[in-house]
């Protein structure tokens, strides 16, 4: 059998099409941190939280109201949204002219309530979500491997979430009108857009997509108080490493760093809770302002 | 006549003061557990319940002296763990630590046990070095190890076709002592091992574990971990089609509760080896029932096997009227274990309970009638064969002749 470095072609075509999926999930998270920070210039540590939030609030409706799988996708992050909004007009909009330190500080407290919160009422050691649908059971035997539907279901939908997130963003009037809205608010407040508004809305879109985020991981992984600081780390290193404005190096770095852990567990398994990080420390050194980022 | 009277009293008074010290004037039990992580199922609180229940069968006290019971969550490591067992040892005058699961944990207690001269019971942790070059004059291993696992489900399955082996271990001093002890006998069986991978403890996501294990084409797939892990790895397991692909999985260490949390569907056909189930005989089941009237699940071979260490316990002190760790640790050693769960079971000097173990196999859900009533007895695996003899032992208190 071919072989690459002593690793047989399935085996690897396998571990990168893992790579793949939990670069999936890393993209969906530092795209709704990349927008927060790009347009708001918040350093939002609670994206952990409201990931967590999200796969919660499905779980709950699942176990409290039979509500299915289809619905939470689009009842989820409304839900969290709301909540995002609630954040915004009550804490979040108070530190805009504030240096990022406090925005860092208070979306860190509020990333601790709301965890020990959770942890208060569930323990640590996770509910079980086995509300995958019909749909997407079973598997399909690719040769290499055998993929479960679900999985690359995570896949295919995460890219078209962030290719509609990009465009939206960089494409159309209203991301036009955010953006420009963040960079000069004074401006285009005279030519009378509702500017607060606009941020506000922008906050709750980042939140919605880590909340979307947390209902697509509920099958597949636990839904515990704590799945949220498990992976916000690593989401921190994706983001600085494609850039901490951009979008595009947001989703770029996210699939890239997902494959690059996959290709780790295979040749050096130890490595790979840590070698995101290294990643993440020769981008410092080298390109300070990310991959993708504007200097 | 003064004076004699004087004298008479002055030593009448310390022959009081001499049966004093004999007198019990406190026992203080701690159950160190995991009370709310991936371990807290197969004792957690229940195990700490089955302690109180040896404490109200002892009559609450000894002598005149009261029965105390504190219990704390050790978080699964080894650092807290460690400092809470000082923390009662010297300050908060308990007398013996039990329990304990996750091998880390119990390890480092064991070391603190040793150094303080106290006593611990371990129920809840596997690995065989607790007896081993850990060994302490004042520890018991009392429920199983992974000595005997491996003698049993190992041996079974190895004997059963399952030639070749791949292992998912849990990175730490339990899984890889599991997998040291399967795989000697794995290769004793004629077997070989084709990989073996080591896995953080409590992960979420063990994909790219089991398709590594996929691709090696093991025959069978050694899970060397435990509760929370086994549960995820099990689940994943049948996500990515891997027995319908003709492998079998070996989940070396289980509990009934994990099949519970994995049910019948997922489970069926598992074979494992424990020391207790609730539905092996009359005295099982009138015990299992008291437990599930006070906790509404059926007990874990852990939390049984703590009541049982607990009464021991609790009876010699008794005897000997004293919790003096020597006098009661050789009363323990001289005494046979006599109770529902465990048959003329002995405490060994290297500190390990001889006890008779049991291979069972996972019922099909048609074959069960009702709930918790998971499992068939395959067979009974007599104390010699799943004991490590003392003749291999590395415990430094053994005497070899």
């Amino acid at each position: 059998m071919a072989t690459f470095f002593g690793v047989p072609y399935p085996a690897l075509f396998g571990q990168l099409l893992l790579g793949l999926i939990n670069g999936a999930f890393y993209a969906m998270l530092s795209l709704g941190l990349a927008v927060i920070f790009g347009l708001l210039n918040i350093i939002n540590f609670a994206h952990g939280a409201l990931y967590m939030m999200g796969a919660f609030a499905a779980w709950l409706l699942l176990s409290q109201l039979g509500i299915g799988y289809w619905p939470a996708l689009v009842l989820s992050p409304l839900i969290i949204g709301l909540f995002g909004i609630l954040l915004e007009r009550t804490l979040v909009h108070r530190i805009y002219k504030l240096d990022p330190l406090y925005g860092l500080l208070l979306t860190f407290g509020l990333a601790l309530i709301i965890e020990g919160v959770f942890r208060n009422y569930y323990g640590v050691s996770g509910q079980s979500y086995d509300a995958i649908p019909d749909l997407l059971r079973g598997g399909v035997n690719l040769g290499f491997m055998f993929l479960p539907l679900y999985r690359g279901w995570v896949i295919v939908a995460s890219l078209i979430i962030c290719f509609a997130t990009w465009y939206a963003i960089e494409r159309t009037r209203l991301g036009a009108y955010l953006r420009a809205a963040t960079e000069n608010p004074a401006l285009v407040q005279a030519f009378g857009i509702n500017v607060p508004r606009m941020i506000t809305l922008t906050y709750a879109l980042g939140v919605a997509l880590a909340a979307l985020a947390g209902v697509l991981a509920a099958p597949i992984l636990h839904v515990t108080p704590i799945m949220g600081s498990n992976i916000i780390i690593v989401v921190f290193a994706v983001v600085v490493i494609g850039g901490m404005g951009s979008i595009m190096g947001a989703v770029v770095s996210g699939f890239g760093l997902g494959i690059i852990e996959g290709l780790t567990k295979v040749f050096w398994p130890e490595a790979s809770n840590t070698v995101i990080f290294v990643i993440m420390a020769i981008v410092l050194l080298i390109r300070p302002a990310g991959l993708f980022g504007r200097a | 006549m003064r004076k004699s009277v004087c004298a008479a009293l002055l030593a009448s008074s310390c022959l009081a003061f001499g049966s004093a010290e004999a007198q019990v004037t406190s026992v203080k039990i701690g159950v160190l557990n995991d009370q709310s992580g991936l371990y807290k199922d197969l004792s957690g609180p229940g195990g700490v319940d089955a302690v109180r229940m040896a404490i109200e069968d002892m009559g609450g006290a000894i002598g005149g002296a009261k029965i105390e019971l504190v219990s704390a969550d050790h978080q699964n490591k080894a650092d807290i763990g460690s400092q809470i067992a000082s923390q009662w040892y010297d300050q908060d005058h308990v007398d013996v630590i039990m329990d304990v699961p996750s091998s880390g944990v119990a390890l480092a207690v064991a070391g603190v046990a040793g150094a303080k001269h106290k006593i611990a019971i371990f129920s809840g942790p596997g690995s065989s070095d607790i007896t081993g070059s850990k060994c302490t004059p004042t520890t018991i291993h009392w429920t199983y190890d992974t000595y005997a696992l491996a003698r049993g489900t190992g041996s079974s399955i190895t004997k059963g076709g399952g030639t070749s082996w791949f292992f998912i271990t849990a990175d730490y001093a339990f899984g890889q002592a599991l997998e040291r002890d399967t795989e000697k006998v794995v290769l004793e069986n004629g077997g070989k091992v084709a990989g073996k991978v080591r896995v953080p403890l409590n992960t979420a996501d063990f994909s790219s574990f089991l398709l590594q294990a996929q691709g090696s084409g093991a025959k069978v797939i050694g899970l060397a971990n435990a509760g929370g892990d086994t549960i995820t790895s099990i689940k994943q397991a049948a996500e990515f089609g891997i027995t319908q692909g003709g492998q079998t999985l070996a989940g070396m260490l289980i509990f009934i509760s994990d099949i519970n949390a994995l049910g019948l569907k997922t489970a069926q056909g598992l074979q494992l080896t424990e020391s207790f189930y609730w539905d092996q005989n009359d005295e099982t089941r009138a015990w299992s029932k008291r437990f599930f009237e006070r906790n509404k699940y059926e007990p874990t071979m852990a939390q049984a096997g703590l009541y049982g260490a607990a009464m021991h316990y609790l009876k010699a002190v008794k005897a000997v009227n004293s919790t003096d760790s020597d006098k009661v640790m050789a009363e323990m050693r001289k005494t046979p274990v006599n109770d529902f769960m465990t048959k003329n079971g002995q405490v060994r000097e290297d500190g390990k309970v001889v006890r008779d173990m049991y291979l069972f196999q996972v019922k099909k859900p048609e074959e069960s009638k009702g709930p918790w009533d998971y499992y068939k007895l395959v067979r009974e695996i007599p104390a010699a064969e799943v004991t490590r003899p003392l003749s291999e032992s590395e415990c430094p208190l053994v005497k070899k002749g």
